[in-house]
């Protein structure tokens, strides 16, 4: 194996931070997820909605449920954090944001390893799951 | 009408005759779900998906495919859920699975991110349509679509073939602006491999459909991603499967948004299907040196066809 291929079979460097980061979030977020979860079921703190009533509220469309159980769509689950099913959330935010993280990350590293094709194309999609998850985009309901 | 046709047609009549036939066995399924919700208490609903993860992640990992795709049609058909709460789930499930296994993949550079990101553009911003397109439709035509994409894919897994290492002479003009090529080392040979991709804007142009897919039914995108990765783009089988795998953990997380700021995400759904299925995980890569992954994959094969005929039966007959 000649020195070329040896250093070429190494991870790149912005490679490397990124999976350093989506690493540390995942773990951090499936913790989360779990001592939340234990939380929750436990019935230590109070859910928003009852556990007796979301085995009724499961069976209809996104939008009856909402309307049913009074629960606004996009971030207003955050205002709902001290509920014991809310409480959730923060796990399950956690993991679908570490990507957004990652990429946020790996951006400067691109363009001050002169990659500036692939900096603005990670700048993309900061930018693509920004704006998925800032909750701009609403769907047509049912 | 020509033989494709021909055979077009016989195969749709065929499948609306199973589907007629197997009505009695599959409404009294729907029905009975229905009826234990009521009558189970709320905490047998977890431990149950619990359970029932557990067992579809092992067979997810011998039958070699990813859990998004057994979840969303195994729960929505057997589970008293609304499609709207399993579509979010079943993204938050792959997901959780993808960015398990991301790290490593990277570390090990066998997932190229080089690769991944001028894909991961296209496959999550029309992920974000497909989930936005699926939200919007009635119920009813998105479980007939997911019936008829779930039946697909068993075809496509009877009829796929994989390359270990596909024959690219050339890199074309587009990965070589892009420089999207590498190197890895078959662990099983210790040769050096110098991969390179061809057939690069087709393969971009089928992730439009591919994320339009993820999105609108909240399946993980493995079972399409790898053939269009390793047999049309020319990437090495186990780059190809990596890749693929950390995609995932990008276009998922696009539609999961879509989802989550729609309401469609349940914790109690949620959480004991992603601890289930990565468990099974778990247990299924160690079965997998004693297990005959031909018997399980027909099984697999034969748990998804049943599951596409009964989302296809619950689009068309409610």
């Amino acid at each position: 194996m000649n020195h070329d291929s040896e250093k070429s079979l190494q991870a790149r460097p912005e490679q490397l931070i990124y999976a350093s980061i989506l690493e540390k979030g995942m773990l951090l977020g499936l913790l989360l997820v779990l001592v939340t979860y234990a939380i929750y079921v436990l019935g230590l703190i109070k859910p928003y909605v009852p556990t007796d009533e979301i085995t009724k509220c499961w069976e209809m469309n996104v939008h009856d449920y909402l309307d049913h159980c009074h629960i606004h769509a996009g971030w207003a689950w955050v205002s709902l954090l001290g509920y014991g099913d809310f409480l959730n959330f923060a796990g399950i935010v956690l993991l679908a944001g570490v990507t957004l993280i990652c990429f946020i990350s790996i951006v400067p590293v691109l363009w001050r390893q002169n990659d500036k094709l692939y900096a603005v194309l990670a700048l993309g999609e900061v930018i693509i799951l920004g704006v998925a998850a800032s909750g701009i985009l609403g769907a047509g309901g049912h | 009408m020509t033989r494709l046709g021909r055979l077009a047609l016989i195969g749709c009549l065929s499948l609306l005759w199973v589907c007629l036939m197997c009505q009695p066995l599959l409404a009294e399924t729907a029905s009975s779900a229905q009826q234990a919700s009521a009558d189970f208490p709320w905490w047998m609903w977890p431990l149950l998906l619990l359970v029932v993860t557990f067992v579809m992640g092992v067979a997810a990992v011998l039958g070699g495919v990813g859990g998004g795709v057994l979840f969303v049609p195994i729960i929505s058909g057997f589970f008293p859920f609304h499609l709207d709460f399993v579509r979010g789930a079943g993204l938050l499930v792959a997901l959780a699975g993808a960015l398990a296994a991301g790290p490593g993949l990277l570390k090990m550079n066998l997932a190229s991110l080089r690769l991944a990101i001028p894909v991961a553009l296209i496959a999550s911003s029309f992920s974000i349509v497909g989930a936005m397109i699926g939200l919007a439709l009635p119920t009813k035509i998105v479980q007939i679509a997911l019936g008829g994409t779930i039946l697909g894919i068993c075809i496509l897994m009877l009829i796929a073939k994989k390359s270990e290492l596909p024959d690219v002479p050339q890199a074309d003009a587009l990965s070589q602006a892009l420089r999207i090529h590498g190197v890895y080392q078959e662990a099983t040979t210790g040769q050096v491999i110098d991969w390179k991709i061809h057939r690069t804007w087709q393969g971009l142009v089928l992730f439009i459909a591919i994320g339009v897919m993820a999105g609108m039914f909240g399946l993980g995108a493995g079972w399409a991603n790898v053939p269009v990765l390793n047999l049309l783009m020319g990437a090495p089988l186990k780059i190809s499967v990596a890749t693929s795998k950390f995609l995932l953990s990008i276009t998922d997380t696009s539609a999961a948004w879509i989802y989550l700021n729609n309401g469609c995400v349940i914790p109690l759904i949620v959480i004991p299907s992603l601890v289930g299925i990565m468990l099974g995980s778990f247990v299924g890569v160690r079965l997998l040196r004693v297990a005959r992954p031909t018997v399980v994959r027909w099984i697999v094969i034969g748990m998804l066809g049943f599951a596409g005929l009964k989302a296809l039966h619950k689009g068309l007959f409610g």
